[in-house]
């Protein structure tokens, strides 16, 4: 086959493919990210623990009632999103009133504490969490073997993504949500309950990263560090996406998977840094980021 | 008020002679040997060494029979984080104000070659039975420290000549992208290629990394017949976790861990780690008397099993007690390491073995395969021995360490 | 809308007698303090104090949250014991070099980041710091996860021994006290009192003719300089430079000493920086449960305690700190 750069197309395609897979991880957290911060104006730096709880979540429900990956998709994402209605009541609702940086550092807080709990109980090497039985195994593609399990990664956070952004821009309680955060006295004198409204999409944004976290379970290291370090980079694309757009965190996350994948293979030392220098030089020319709103 | 002056005075030496008769037949500074186990409590090395090690470091003290023999010992223990400097600064303040004698453990090469300059310069004892960075015994060597259980340098020879002896002759490295997995794959490499085997390519992962899909498609279409894990901790886990996804040893390639313990193992699951090659100093399941520590650490830590760090602690704790006892002090920490290289050393856990004047501890290594699920017939019985190697080969030779106190 | 900092709502006049009052006395205390507690707690504590004030003069006084400031603390380490120990610097040159390294720094992060306003802007500091931190991760001068070990502390102007702990001790109040005059005497110029316009109200600050990008990149810089006077003065005292000081969770900590010493008071953060490092020592051996209180802590400070100790003190005897 021919060559690109010195590296066969067919390993290329194949990097281009797992790019495509973790993009879709940065996807499903950005596309949190962007719900709570474009509906709410709140950052939620919590994010990254709840993405842990969820996949703790799918372990427990395994090692404890032996309810498989199948339930711990539906499960997890409850139970972690009625963890954050639960925050968002006691503690977020008294911080709209002040600077936003408040809930940033109330989130901060918040992270700290659930991960140091986890980690007190747990330790850090993490558990073990297998593939669900029928999504072992892998076909052959030609230019690469693909475990069945990546495949279901693209496919459900595709699903997921899109009915998200489908919900939250062309249904009606999409438009109540967009109007009540542009003019929540307004949409309330029309007999909406706003804070509800509010407490119910923090609790989605959460159970979305909850989603992510039991999707990954079974790939990646079920541990208490798992959230800490991906969450910064997780903000950082939703920074270049632009903070309140939705569509804007979902292209960019995908788009950023690929790249990195990209950076994997041509520059393997610089993949983790390459999301950074975008977003410098994104910011550089659009400082709202590329599908943001000016702040 | 003079009289109140002079009785106290009177009263106050009196006080000073009988401390000093009382204590004249031993000189432990304060009267007591106070041992500190610090090492990760909190973070990746938790399960590795932590609250196990203290408890090692108590049992050792316990079957030396301080108590019978009059000598009062403490044991404590602290968190490190895994951050040099917060390790240092406990090293330095456990020294100056809890009149701490002897430092164990630290599972963190930074934080014990920090460790190393601290008790350096104090002139105290540090039982380095932790951490891996062979400059411990090479060019940060002191006459202060002793390197127990294993370092790079063993664990490259052990795992890289043996495997390229039984066939595994191709090498593709996969490295985290920071000194110490670099020190490792050049370690390996070398190994690898003074045995007549070969590197067929390698690639740079950045530490922490999550997702390996990538390199692990170049490792396969690299189709050496080894892939070498030259990372440690998460990384490590990460990269077996996934290689088992992506069907690399069914697709005939095997993986070499060159940093892995049991607790990895135990955290994959024998499912994924099935197959996995890997050298270490001790393993619970080899000897009556290992069973027998093994039965009373799981006991007291929650079903968990001891591992080499942990039994290291426990042979270098005994052992040094055993010199300071001989010496009838522990004030002086050069003279008490000199003794523990004097004294041959004999524990139920490592056998006989002796301490080498760079301060290297020399016992057999051991090369382990991770058993399939089916063979593993209790809990924590992971391992099953592939290969010995013996004392005399398994540590770097003591010429070519660049240790200054290796004469010539 | 509540502003994030400058709570104390009393009127006061420009300069009030409790704070040269509280300076005297808090000098005072530092230098009796070596005889009654070890003096290297003391010396990370005032190393972190520094660091804390310089990060107070963003958030406090202009109303910036950087949430990166790990990097110039972290680099001007690593610089300054690069030039101690590979280039044989005496200390106070390496100090110097660290903190225009610091200050250089300040100014690349703050041209890209001022564009931006609040959580944009914590956001991008952020993510700029994490760039840095691999990068750190990477080097090879840096030592990577060993850090830069055995820096010499050498002689001050070839005559004080810094080994000598006393003489260090004096040698890190000197400095601190000289950055927190400095610090102060920016707060109280007109300088400061434009500053503090622009986070009272840009858009009016602007309507005025202050090209306010400028004064904020200039405090910017500012407190990135003063950050690498503390991170140089602590590789120096420590005789290490590690990966902890450019990591996240050290930018999180300088906010939360803040926070907890209370923002936009002068002396919050000194206050604030000793009662966290006093809790990190005291909570060394319960390893464990460090990060879990420290965001107890945070929780409790934003929810409840928005003044901070320093900023409830000053609001309970009407006076200013």
């Amino acid at each position: 086959m021919f060559e690109i750069f010195g590296i066969p197309s067919q390993a290329l395609f194949g990097q281009l493919l797992i790019g495509l897979i973790n993009g879709s991880f940065y996807a499903l957290l950005s596309l949190g990210l962007a719900v709570i911060f474009g509906m709410l104006n709140i950052i939620n730096f919590t994010h990254g623990a709840q993405y842990m709880m969820g996949a703790f979540v799918a372990y427990l429900l395994l090692q404890h009632i032996g309810a498989n990956y199948w339930w711990a998709l539906i499960l997890a994402p409850i139970a972690v999103g009625l963890t954050g209605i639960v925050m968002e009541r006691l503690f977020l609702q008294h911080l709209y009133k002040l600077d936003h940086l408040y809930g940033l550092l109330l989130t901060f807080g918040i992270a700290l504490i659930i991960e140091g709990v986890f980690r007190n109980y747990y330790g850090s090497s993490g558990q073990p969490y297998q593939v669900p039985a029928l999504l072992q195994g892998g076909r052959n593609l030609g230019f690469m073997f693909l475990p069945n399990y990546r495949a279901w990664v693209i496919v459900f956070s595709l699903v997921v993504c899109i009915s998200t952004w489908f919900v939250i821009e062309r249904t009606r309680l999409g438009s109540y949500l967009r109007a009540a955060t542009e003019n929540p006295a307004l949409v309330r004198a029309f007999g909406i309950n706003v804070p509800r409204m509010i407490t119910l999409t923090y609790g989605f944004g959460v159970g979305l990263a909850a989603l992510a976290g039991v999707m990954a379970a079974p790939i990646y290291n079920v541990s208490p560090l798992m959230g800490s370090d991906l969450i910064v980079v997780v903000f950082a694309v939703v920074v270049i996406g632009g903070m309140g757009s939705i569509m804007g965190a979902i292209v960019t996350g995908f788009a950023l998977g690929v790249i990195e994948g990209l950076t994997k293979v041509f520059f393997p030392e610089a993949s983790n840094t390459v999301i950074f220098v975008i977003m410098a030089i994104v910011l550089l020319i659009r400082p709202s980021g590329l599908f943001g709103r000016a702040a | 008020m003079r009289r109140l002056f002079a009785i106290a005075a009177v009263g106050l030496a009196a006080l000073v002679a009988l401390f000093a008769a009382g204590t004249a037949h031993a000189q432990y500074t304060d009267g007591v040997i106070r041992i500190g186990v610090l090492n990760d409590m909190s973070g990746l090395y938790a399960d590795l060494g932590g609250q196990g090690s203290v408890f090692a470091a108590r049992q050792a003290v316990e079957d030396f029979g301080a108590a019978q023999k009059g000598m009062k010992v403490e044991v404590v223990g602290a968190d490190h984080q895994n951050k040099p400097d917060v390790g240092s600064s406990i090293a330095r303040s456990w020294i100056d104000r809890d009149k701490v004698d002897v430092i164990v453990d630290i599972p963190n090469s930074g934080v014990a070659l920090a460790v190393n300059e601290v008790v350096r310069e104090k002139n105290k004892v540090f039982l380095a039975s932790g951490p891996a960075s062979s400059d411990l015994t090479g060019a940060k060597c002191s006459p202060n420290t002793v390197h127990w259980t294993y370092d790079t340098w063993a664990l490259a020879n052990g795992t890289g000549k043996a495997i390229v002896r039984s066939g595994g002759t191709t090498w593709f490295f996969l490295t985290a992208d920071y000194a110490f997995g670099h020190a490792l794959e050049r370690d390996t490499s070398a190994v690898v290629e003074a045995n007549g085997g070969k590197v067929v390519g390698k690639v740079r992962h950045p530490l922490n990394t999550n997702d390996f899909s990538s390199f692990l498609l170049q490792a396969q279409s690299s189709k050496a017949k080894i892939i070498g894990l030259a990372n440690a901790g998460g990384d490590t886990i990460n990269s077996i976790k996934q290689a088992a996804e992506f069907g690399i040893v069914k697709g005939g390639q095997n993986l070499a861990g060159l940093l892995v313990f049991i607790t990895d193992v135990n955290s994959l699951g024998l499912q994924t780690a099935q197959g996995l090659i890997m050298t270490e100093a001790w393993y619970w399941d080899m000897t009556d008397d290992n069973r027998a520590f093994a039965r009373k650490f799981s006991a007291a830590l929650g079903g968990h099993y001891p591992t080499m760090v942990q039994a290291g602690v426990y042979a270098s704790v005994l052992h040094y007690l055993k010199a300071v006892e001989a010496l009838k002090s522990d004030a002086d920490g050069k003279a008490v390491v000199d003794k523990m290289k004097e004294l041959p050393t004999d524990d139920p856990l490592f056998g006989k073995g002796t301490i080498r004047a760079d301060g290297r501890k020399i016992h057999d290594m051991y090369l382990f395969e991770v058993k399939k699920p089916e063979e593993s017939k209790h809990p924590w019985d992971y391992y099953q021995l592939r290969a010995t190697i013996p004392a005399a080969e398994a540590f770097r030779p003591l010429k070519d360490g660049g240790c200054p106190l290796v004469g010539g | 809308m509540d502003r994030v900092a400058d709570p104390v709502a009393v009127v006061r006049p420009a300069v009030s007698w409790s704070e040269p009052v509280a300076f005297v006395v808090m000098t005072a205390l530092f230098v009796v303090a070596p005889a009654f507690v070890y003096p290297v707690f003391l010396m990370k504590a005032l190393c972190f104090a520094l660091f804390a004030c310089a990060f107070n003069l963003l958030i406090g006084y202009v109303g910036l949250l950087s949430f990166g400031h790990a990097l110039y603390f972290g680099w001007a380490g690593y610089v300054s014991a690069h030039a101690a120990k590979v280039w044989g610097l005496p200390p106070e040159a390496a100090i110097i070099l660290g903190t225009m390294v610091a200050g250089g720094l300040g100014l690349v992060v703050g041209a890209l980041a001022i564009r931006s306003q609040g959580i944009y802007f914590a956001m991008i500091t952020l993510a700029l710091a994490q760039m840095m931190y691999f990068f750190a991760l990477q080097a090879p001068f840096t030592g990577g996860e060993d850090g830069i070990q055995a820096v010499p502390r050498g002689k001050l102007f070839a005559v004080f021994d810094l080994a000598d702990q006393t003489t260090m001790y004096f040698f890190v109040l000197a400095v601190f006290l000289a950055c927190f005059l400095l610090i102060y005497r920016v707060i109280h110029s007109p300088f400061g009192e434009v500053l503090k316009a622009i986070r009272e109200n840009e858009p009016r600050a602007i309507s005025l003719g202050y090209k306010t990008s400028r004064y904020k990149l200039l405090a910017f810089v500012l407190s990135a300089t003063l950050a690498g006077v503390a991170g140089g003065t602590k590789a120096i005292v420590f005789q290490l430079a590690s990966l902890t000081d450019v990591h996240w969770s050290m930018s999180g900590e300088v906010v939360l000493m803040t926070l907890v010493g209370g923002l936009g008071t002068v002396f919050g953060p000194v206050a604030g920086a000793f009662v966290i490092v006093s809790m990190e020592n005291y909570l060394a051996q319960f390893g464990q449960w460090v990060t879990v209180i420290q965001g107890v802590v945070f929780v409790t400070c934003v929810l409840l305690f928005r003044r901070g100790v320093v900023g409830e003190l000053a609001n309970l005897l009407k006076i200013r700190l």
